[in-house]
Protein backbone atom coordinates (compact mmCIF):
# COMPACT_ATOMS: atom_id res chain seq x y z
CA UNK A 1 0.00 0.00 0.00
CA UNK A 2 1.56 3.06 -1.13
CA UNK A 3 -0.67 6.02 -0.19
CA UNK A 4 -2.47 5.12 3.01
CA UNK A 5 -5.79 6.22 2.68
CA UNK A 6 -7.53 7.58 6.01
CA UNK A 7 -9.47 5.46 8.12
CA UNK A 8 -12.34 8.07 7.90
CA UNK A 9 -12.60 9.39 4.75
CA UNK A 10 -15.30 10.80 3.13
CA UNK A 11 -15.22 8.00 1.09
CA UNK A 12 -15.40 5.47 3.53
CA UNK A 13 -17.94 7.25 5.26
CA UNK A 14 -20.27 7.48 2.19
CA UNK A 15 -19.95 3.55 2.63
CA UNK A 16 -21.81 3.66 6.07
CA UNK A 17 -24.03 6.24 5.31
CA UNK A 18 -25.65 5.10 1.72
CA UNK A 19 -27.15 2.04 2.90
CA UNK A 20 -29.37 4.14 5.39
CA UNK A 21 -31.11 6.32 2.60
CA UNK A 22 -30.88 5.80 -1.19
CA UNK A 23 -29.23 2.39 -1.37
CA UNK A 24 -31.31 1.08 1.88
CA UNK A 25 -30.88 -3.09 1.90
CA UNK A 26 -34.19 -3.53 2.34
CA UNK A 27 -36.42 -1.14 0.55
CA UNK A 28 -33.70 -0.26 -2.45
CA UNK A 29 -31.57 -3.70 -3.04
CA UNK A 30 -34.44 -5.95 -2.07
CA UNK A 31 -32.28 -7.68 0.05
CA UNK A 32 -33.00 -9.34 3.74
CA UNK A 33 -36.64 -9.29 3.90
CA UNK A 34 -37.62 -12.71 4.68
CA UNK A 35 -36.97 -12.20 8.61
CA UNK A 36 -37.09 -8.68 8.91
CA UNK A 37 -40.80 -8.39 8.59
CA UNK A 38 -41.41 -11.53 11.33
CA UNK A 39 -39.93 -10.01 14.02
CA UNK A 40 -41.32 -6.41 14.16
CA UNK A 41 -44.37 -6.71 15.78
CA UNK A 42 -42.54 -5.29 19.00
CA UNK A 43 -40.09 -2.78 19.26
CA UNK A 44 -37.83 -4.77 21.66
CA UNK A 45 -37.26 -7.87 19.21
CA UNK A 46 -37.12 -5.73 16.20
CA UNK A 47 -33.45 -3.95 18.49
CA UNK A 48 -32.36 -7.17 19.09
CA UNK A 49 -32.24 -8.64 15.98
CA UNK A 50 -31.11 -5.65 14.29
CA UNK A 51 -28.33 -5.84 16.41
CA UNK A 52 -27.48 -9.49 15.92
CA UNK A 53 -27.77 -8.75 12.07
CA UNK A 54 -25.21 -5.44 12.39
CA UNK A 55 -22.87 -7.87 14.30
CA UNK A 56 -23.41 -10.51 11.95
CA UNK A 57 -22.45 -8.55 8.62
CA UNK A 58 -19.93 -6.12 9.71
CA UNK A 59 -17.86 -9.26 10.99
CA UNK A 60 -18.66 -11.59 8.13
CA UNK A 61 -17.86 -8.78 5.51
CA UNK A 62 -14.40 -8.69 7.32
CA UNK A 63 -13.46 -12.29 7.59
CA UNK A 64 -14.30 -12.61 4.02
CA UNK A 65 -12.44 -10.02 2.76
CA UNK A 66 -9.44 -11.08 4.81
CA UNK A 67 -9.78 -14.32 2.91
CA UNK A 68 -10.97 -13.51 -0.78
CA UNK A 69 -7.30 -13.84 -2.12
CA UNK A 70 -7.57 -17.48 -0.77
CA UNK A 71 -10.86 -18.71 -1.29
CA UNK A 72 -11.44 -20.77 -4.39
CA UNK A 73 -14.21 -19.31 -6.95
CA UNK A 74 -16.18 -22.79 -7.18
CA UNK A 75 -16.65 -22.97 -3.71
CA UNK A 76 -16.80 -19.72 -2.75
CA UNK A 77 -21.13 -20.39 -1.50
CA UNK A 78 -20.25 -22.95 0.66
CA UNK A 79 -16.94 -21.07 2.60
CA UNK A 80 -19.50 -17.97 2.73
CA UNK A 81 -22.10 -20.03 4.44
CA UNK A 82 -19.68 -21.87 7.18
CA UNK A 83 -18.76 -18.02 8.38
CA UNK A 84 -21.98 -17.08 8.37
CA UNK A 85 -23.47 -19.90 10.16
CA UNK A 86 -20.33 -19.59 13.04
CA UNK A 87 -20.85 -16.30 13.72
CA UNK A 88 -24.71 -16.89 13.99
CA UNK A 89 -24.14 -20.12 16.21
CA UNK A 90 -22.25 -17.60 18.23
CA UNK A 91 -24.71 -14.76 18.64
CA UNK A 92 -27.65 -17.16 19.33
CA UNK A 93 -25.67 -18.63 22.43
CA UNK A 94 -25.22 -15.01 23.30
CA UNK A 95 -28.49 -14.08 22.91
CA UNK A 96 -29.82 -17.56 24.76
CA UNK A 97 -27.22 -16.62 27.75
CA UNK A 98 -28.11 -13.23 28.42
CA UNK A 99 -31.66 -12.39 26.77
CA UNK A 100 -33.75 -15.64 26.85
CA UNK A 101 -37.09 -14.37 26.97
CA UNK A 102 -36.19 -12.15 23.16
CA UNK A 103 -34.33 -15.16 22.15
CA UNK A 104 -37.58 -17.15 23.08
CA UNK A 105 -39.67 -14.53 21.14
CA UNK A 106 -37.45 -14.38 17.67
CA UNK A 107 -37.09 -18.42 17.90
CA UNK A 108 -36.17 -19.26 14.36
CA UNK A 109 -35.38 -16.22 13.13
CA UNK A 110 -31.86 -15.66 15.02
CA UNK A 111 -30.91 -19.23 12.95
CA UNK A 112 -32.59 -17.66 9.59
CA UNK A 113 -29.77 -14.86 9.42
CA UNK A 114 -27.84 -17.22 8.01
CA UNK A 115 -29.82 -17.28 4.85
CA UNK A 116 -30.65 -13.44 5.40
CA UNK A 117 -29.85 -11.80 1.57
CA UNK A 118 -28.22 -9.09 3.27
CA UNK A 119 -25.39 -10.82 4.36
CA UNK A 120 -24.70 -12.93 0.84
CA UNK A 121 -25.53 -10.26 -0.99
CA UNK A 122 -23.33 -8.19 0.75
CA UNK A 123 -20.69 -10.83 0.60
CA UNK A 124 -21.03 -11.17 -3.11
CA UNK A 125 -21.52 -7.36 -3.92
CA UNK A 126 -18.77 -6.38 -1.61
CA UNK A 127 -16.15 -8.05 0.38
CA UNK A 128 -14.95 -10.33 -2.36
CA UNK A 129 -13.66 -7.40 -4.40
CA UNK A 130 -12.85 -4.86 -1.50
CA UNK A 131 -10.03 -4.72 0.95
CA UNK A 132 -11.16 -5.80 4.94
CA UNK A 133 -11.60 -1.99 6.37
CA UNK A 134 -14.14 -1.08 4.10
CA UNK A 135 -15.74 -3.96 3.76
CA UNK A 136 -16.29 -3.73 7.59
CA UNK A 137 -17.82 -0.33 7.13
CA UNK A 138 -19.90 -1.58 4.37
CA UNK A 139 -21.42 -4.07 6.79
CA UNK A 140 -22.11 -1.81 9.47
CA UNK A 141 -23.43 0.22 7.08
CA UNK A 142 -25.74 -2.31 5.73
CA UNK A 143 -26.79 -3.55 8.81
CA UNK A 144 -27.63 -0.18 10.18
CA UNK A 145 -29.86 0.33 7.21
CA UNK A 146 -31.76 -2.72 7.81
CA UNK A 147 -32.27 -2.17 11.32
CA UNK A 148 -33.59 1.46 10.57
CA UNK A 149 -36.27 0.41 8.44
CA UNK A 150 -36.97 -3.06 10.93
CA UNK A 151 -37.12 -0.29 13.90
CA UNK A 152 -39.40 2.13 12.08
CA UNK A 153 -41.54 -0.28 11.18
CA UNK A 154 -41.90 -1.99 14.71
CA UNK A 155 -42.37 1.26 16.19
CA UNK A 156 -45.35 2.04 14.17
CA UNK A 157 -46.33 -1.88 14.71
CA UNK A 158 -46.06 -1.09 18.18
CA UNK A 159 -47.34 1.87 18.40
CA UNK A 160 -51.05 1.48 16.77
CA UNK A 161 -51.41 -2.39 17.22
CA UNK A 162 -50.67 -2.25 21.36
CA UNK A 163 -50.73 0.79 22.03
CA UNK A 164 -47.29 0.76 23.33
CA UNK A 165 -43.80 2.07 22.85
CA UNK A 166 -41.00 -0.55 24.32
CA UNK A 167 -43.58 -1.98 26.64
CA UNK A 168 -44.57 0.85 27.84
CA UNK A 169 -48.26 1.28 27.16
CA UNK A 170 -48.92 5.00 26.56
CA UNK A 171 -52.44 4.35 25.63
CA UNK A 172 -53.82 3.20 28.62
CA UNK A 173 -51.66 5.97 30.43
CA UNK A 174 -53.21 8.70 28.87
CA UNK A 175 -56.62 7.26 28.91
CA UNK A 176 -56.80 7.48 25.49
CA UNK A 177 -59.81 4.21 25.63
CA UNK A 178 -62.03 6.55 27.33
CA UNK A 179 -62.11 8.94 24.15
CA UNK A 180 -63.39 5.71 22.36
CA UNK A 181 -59.54 4.90 21.38
CA UNK A 182 -58.91 1.16 20.30
CA UNK A 183 -55.73 -0.38 19.39
CA UNK A 184 -55.87 -1.61 15.98
CA UNK A 185 -55.29 -6.01 16.28
CA UNK A 186 -54.65 -5.60 12.40
CA UNK A 187 -51.33 -3.95 13.04
CA UNK A 188 -50.13 -7.10 15.57
CA UNK A 189 -50.60 -9.51 12.20
CA UNK A 190 -48.95 -10.36 9.86
CA UNK A 191 -50.00 -8.95 6.59
CA UNK A 192 -49.53 -5.10 7.96
CA UNK A 193 -45.96 -5.54 8.08
CA UNK A 194 -45.67 -6.12 4.33
CA UNK A 195 -47.91 -2.83 4.14
CA UNK A 196 -45.89 -1.20 6.06
CA UNK A 197 -42.79 -1.51 4.61
CA UNK A 198 -45.04 -0.92 1.02
CA UNK A 199 -46.25 2.47 2.56
CA UNK A 200 -42.62 2.93 3.72
CA UNK A 201 -41.04 2.44 0.12
CA UNK A 202 -43.79 5.02 -1.39
CA UNK A 203 -42.99 7.53 0.68
CA UNK A 204 -39.39 6.92 0.54
CA UNK A 205 -39.30 7.05 -3.23
CA UNK A 206 -41.68 9.87 -3.31
CA UNK A 207 -38.41 11.68 -1.56
CA UNK A 208 -36.06 10.47 -3.43
CA UNK A 209 -37.61 9.96 -7.33
CA UNK A 210 -34.26 8.51 -9.13
CA UNK A 211 -35.24 5.65 -7.51
CA UNK A 212 -38.70 4.76 -9.01
CA UNK A 213 -38.92 1.98 -11.16
CA UNK A 214 -40.28 1.40 -14.27
CA UNK A 215 -43.46 -0.98 -14.38
CA UNK B 1 -53.16 -41.00 8.11
CA UNK B 2 -55.34 -37.84 9.79
CA UNK B 3 -53.00 -36.97 11.31
CA UNK B 4 -50.72 -36.33 8.32
CA UNK B 5 -53.58 -34.54 6.12
CA UNK B 6 -53.56 -32.12 9.10
CA UNK B 7 -49.79 -31.42 8.89
CA UNK B 8 -50.13 -31.44 5.33
CA UNK B 9 -53.17 -29.55 4.86
CA UNK B 10 -52.15 -27.06 7.92
CA UNK B 11 -48.56 -26.60 6.60
CA UNK B 12 -50.22 -25.40 3.03
CA UNK B 13 -52.78 -22.77 4.32
CA UNK B 14 -52.66 -22.12 7.52
CA UNK B 15 -48.67 -22.05 8.36
CA UNK B 16 -47.72 -20.77 4.78
CA UNK B 17 -44.40 -20.39 4.51
CA UNK B 18 -44.82 -16.74 2.71
CA UNK B 19 -47.87 -15.18 4.49
CA UNK B 20 -47.63 -16.54 7.95
CA UNK B 21 -43.65 -16.13 8.19
CA UNK B 22 -42.04 -14.11 5.42
CA UNK B 23 -39.78 -16.92 4.36
CA UNK B 24 -38.42 -16.79 1.15
CA UNK B 25 -39.31 -13.51 0.66
CA UNK B 26 -36.45 -12.48 -1.17
CA UNK B 27 -36.41 -14.99 -3.75
CA UNK B 28 -40.25 -14.42 -3.93
CA UNK B 29 -39.93 -10.72 -4.91
CA UNK B 30 -37.37 -10.70 -6.77
CA UNK B 31 -38.65 -13.71 -9.24
CA UNK B 32 -41.85 -12.77 -9.31
CA UNK B 33 -42.19 -10.83 -12.50
CA UNK B 34 -43.33 -14.14 -15.16
CA UNK B 35 -45.68 -16.81 -14.19
CA UNK B 36 -43.21 -19.28 -16.20
CA UNK B 37 -40.27 -18.60 -13.71
CA UNK B 38 -41.88 -18.57 -11.21
CA UNK B 39 -43.28 -21.72 -11.81
CA UNK B 40 -39.85 -23.07 -12.09
CA UNK B 41 -38.85 -21.42 -8.73
CA UNK B 42 -41.79 -22.93 -7.21
CA UNK B 43 -41.19 -26.85 -8.59
CA UNK B 44 -37.44 -26.67 -7.59
CA UNK B 45 -38.62 -25.36 -3.94
CA UNK B 46 -40.81 -28.32 -3.40
CA UNK B 47 -38.53 -30.48 -4.32
CA UNK B 48 -35.55 -29.03 -2.33
CA UNK B 49 -37.90 -28.96 0.71
CA UNK B 50 -39.14 -32.66 0.53
CA UNK B 51 -35.70 -33.74 0.31
CA UNK B 52 -33.69 -31.79 2.59
CA UNK B 53 -36.72 -31.88 5.66
CA UNK B 54 -36.37 -36.34 5.85
CA UNK B 55 -32.28 -36.01 6.09
CA UNK B 56 -32.53 -33.19 8.41
CA UNK B 57 -34.64 -34.79 10.65
CA UNK B 58 -32.86 -37.65 10.44
CA UNK B 59 -30.25 -35.76 11.59
CA UNK B 60 -31.61 -33.70 13.91
CA UNK B 61 -33.27 -37.05 16.09
CA UNK B 62 -29.82 -39.08 15.54
CA UNK B 63 -27.21 -36.93 15.74
CA UNK B 64 -27.91 -33.56 16.82
CA UNK B 65 -30.15 -33.92 19.94
CA UNK B 66 -29.96 -33.87 23.45
CA UNK B 67 -28.78 -37.46 24.43
CA UNK B 68 -29.55 -38.56 20.60
CA UNK B 69 -25.82 -40.34 20.20
CA UNK B 70 -27.34 -42.60 22.79
CA UNK B 71 -27.05 -45.51 19.64
CA UNK B 72 -23.62 -45.21 19.44
CA UNK B 73 -23.00 -46.81 23.29
CA UNK B 74 -23.69 -45.50 26.88
CA UNK B 75 -20.66 -43.22 26.90
CA UNK B 76 -22.61 -40.62 24.10
CA UNK B 77 -25.90 -40.42 25.75
CA UNK B 78 -25.09 -37.48 27.67
CA UNK B 79 -23.92 -35.48 24.28
CA UNK B 80 -25.97 -32.69 24.00
CA UNK B 81 -24.92 -31.30 19.99
CA UNK B 82 -28.08 -29.36 19.30
CA UNK B 83 -25.74 -25.86 19.17
CA UNK B 84 -24.68 -27.45 15.64
CA UNK B 85 -27.74 -27.52 14.47
CA UNK B 86 -27.52 -24.60 12.12
CA UNK B 87 -23.93 -24.91 10.73
CA UNK B 88 -25.29 -29.09 10.49
CA UNK B 89 -28.48 -27.70 8.40
CA UNK B 90 -26.96 -25.36 6.21
CA UNK B 91 -24.12 -27.86 5.05
CA UNK B 92 -27.03 -30.51 4.68
CA UNK B 93 -29.03 -27.93 2.35
CA UNK B 94 -26.21 -27.00 0.28
CA UNK B 95 -24.94 -30.42 -0.50
CA UNK B 96 -28.16 -31.67 -1.32
CA UNK B 97 -28.93 -28.79 -3.74
CA UNK B 98 -25.59 -29.61 -5.52
CA UNK B 99 -26.79 -33.23 -5.39
CA UNK B 100 -30.07 -32.43 -6.10
CA UNK B 101 -28.51 -30.04 -9.45
CA UNK B 102 -26.28 -33.11 -10.80
CA UNK B 103 -29.18 -35.80 -10.38
CA UNK B 104 -31.36 -33.46 -12.41
CA UNK B 105 -28.89 -32.63 -14.83
CA UNK B 106 -28.14 -36.03 -15.67
CA UNK B 107 -31.63 -37.90 -15.60
CA UNK B 108 -34.43 -34.93 -16.69
CA UNK B 109 -32.31 -32.23 -18.87
CA UNK B 110 -35.74 -30.89 -19.78
CA UNK B 111 -36.65 -30.20 -15.87
CA UNK B 112 -32.82 -29.04 -15.45
CA UNK B 113 -33.42 -26.50 -18.78
CA UNK B 114 -36.53 -25.34 -17.04
CA UNK B 115 -35.29 -25.31 -13.30
CA UNK B 116 -31.57 -23.66 -14.79
CA UNK B 117 -30.41 -21.43 -12.18
CA UNK B 118 -32.79 -21.27 -9.98
CA UNK B 119 -31.55 -24.49 -8.23
CA UNK B 120 -28.29 -23.27 -6.76
CA UNK B 121 -30.13 -20.06 -5.90
CA UNK B 122 -32.43 -22.46 -3.08
CA UNK B 123 -29.51 -23.17 -1.36
CA UNK B 124 -29.84 -19.22 0.32
CA UNK B 125 -34.17 -19.49 0.50
CA UNK B 126 -34.92 -18.56 3.72
CA UNK B 127 -37.54 -20.93 2.90
CA UNK B 128 -36.07 -24.34 3.30
CA UNK B 129 -33.82 -23.41 6.75
CA UNK B 130 -37.15 -21.73 8.09
CA UNK B 131 -38.58 -25.67 7.46
CA UNK B 132 -36.15 -27.38 8.53
CA UNK B 133 -35.74 -24.93 11.75
CA UNK B 134 -39.57 -25.31 12.26
CA UNK B 135 -39.04 -29.03 11.70
CA UNK B 136 -37.02 -28.98 14.85
CA UNK B 137 -39.23 -26.93 17.22
CA UNK B 138 -42.07 -28.94 16.12
CA UNK B 139 -40.79 -32.28 17.05
CA UNK B 140 -42.68 -34.86 14.53
CA UNK B 141 -43.00 -38.42 15.49
CA UNK B 142 -41.56 -40.46 12.35
CA UNK B 143 -39.39 -39.37 9.08
CA UNK B 144 -42.83 -39.72 7.50
CA UNK B 145 -44.55 -36.26 8.90
CA UNK B 146 -41.34 -34.31 8.44
CA UNK B 147 -41.18 -35.32 4.67
CA UNK B 148 -45.34 -33.80 4.23
CA UNK B 149 -44.28 -30.82 6.19
CA UNK B 150 -41.73 -30.38 3.62
CA UNK B 151 -43.51 -31.15 0.96
CA UNK B 152 -47.01 -28.74 2.09
CA UNK B 153 -44.52 -25.77 2.98
CA UNK B 154 -43.18 -26.24 -0.39
CA UNK B 155 -46.58 -26.50 -2.23
CA UNK B 156 -47.52 -23.50 0.07
CA UNK B 157 -45.02 -21.33 -1.44
CA UNK B 158 -45.35 -22.51 -4.68
CA UNK B 159 -49.13 -21.55 -4.49
CA UNK B 160 -47.99 -17.71 -3.18
CA UNK B 161 -45.15 -17.05 -5.93
CA UNK B 162 -47.42 -18.11 -8.60
CA UNK B 163 -50.63 -15.81 -7.11
CA UNK B 164 -48.32 -12.81 -7.02
CA UNK B 165 -46.58 -13.30 -10.33
CA UNK B 166 -49.92 -13.44 -11.82
CA UNK B 167 -51.33 -10.76 -10.64
CA UNK B 168 -48.21 -8.57 -11.34
CA UNK B 169 -48.26 -9.75 -14.66
CA UNK B 170 -51.95 -8.36 -15.04
CA UNK B 171 -50.88 -5.03 -12.79
CA UNK B 172 -48.30 -4.31 -15.92
CA UNK B 173 -51.38 -2.58 -17.07
CA UNK B 174 -52.91 -0.74 -14.64
CA UNK B 175 -51.92 2.85 -13.45
CA UNK B 176 -49.88 2.61 -10.54
CA UNK B 177 -48.80 5.99 -8.67
CA UNK B 178 -44.79 6.49 -10.01
CA UNK B 179 -43.30 5.75 -6.51
CA UNK B 180 -45.31 2.91 -6.02
CA UNK B 181 -44.24 0.89 -9.07
CA UNK B 182 -42.37 -2.30 -9.07
CA UNK B 183 -41.35 -3.29 -5.35
CA UNK B 184 -43.75 -0.37 -3.07
CA UNK B 185 -47.30 -2.15 -4.90
CA UNK B 186 -44.90 -5.74 -4.60
CA UNK B 187 -45.45 -5.53 -0.86
CA UNK B 188 -48.64 -3.95 -0.66
CA UNK B 189 -50.22 -6.82 -2.75
CA UNK B 190 -48.69 -9.69 -0.67
CA UNK B 191 -49.94 -8.19 2.32
CA UNK B 192 -53.55 -7.87 0.82
CA UNK B 193 -52.94 -11.86 -0.35
CA UNK B 194 -51.40 -12.70 3.70
CA UNK B 195 -55.00 -11.37 4.63
CA UNK B 196 -57.00 -13.87 2.71
CA UNK B 197 -55.07 -16.33 4.08
CA UNK B 198 -55.35 -15.52 7.35
CA UNK B 199 -58.76 -16.45 6.51
CA UNK B 200 -57.53 -20.04 6.43
CA UNK B 201 -56.22 -19.71 10.47
CA UNK B 202 -60.02 -19.84 11.81
CA UNK B 203 -59.89 -24.04 10.55
CA UNK B 204 -59.76 -25.98 13.70
CA UNK B 205 -57.66 -29.13 12.46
Amino acid sequence: MSERERLFSSKNMELLKNPLGSSNPITVQVLGICSALAVTAQIKPAVVMSISVIIVTALANLIISLLRNTIPNRIRIIVQLVVIASLVIIVDQVLKAFVYDVSKQLSVFVGLIITNCIIMGRLEAFALANKPWPSFLDGLGNGAGYGLILIIVAFFRELLGSGSILGYNIVEKLNLEKLGYENNGLMVLSPMALITVGIIIWIHRSRNRSLIENN
Amino acid sequence: MENVINIFVKSIFIENMVFAYFLGMCSYLAVSKSVKTATGLGLAVIFVLGITLPVNYLLENFVLKDGALAWLGPQFATLDLSFLSFIMFIAVIASMVQLVEMVVEKFAPTLYANLGIFLPLIAVNCAILGGSLFMQQKQFINVGEATVYGLGSGLGWFLAIIGIAAIREKTKYSNIPAPLRGLGIAFIITGLMGMAFMGFSGIKL
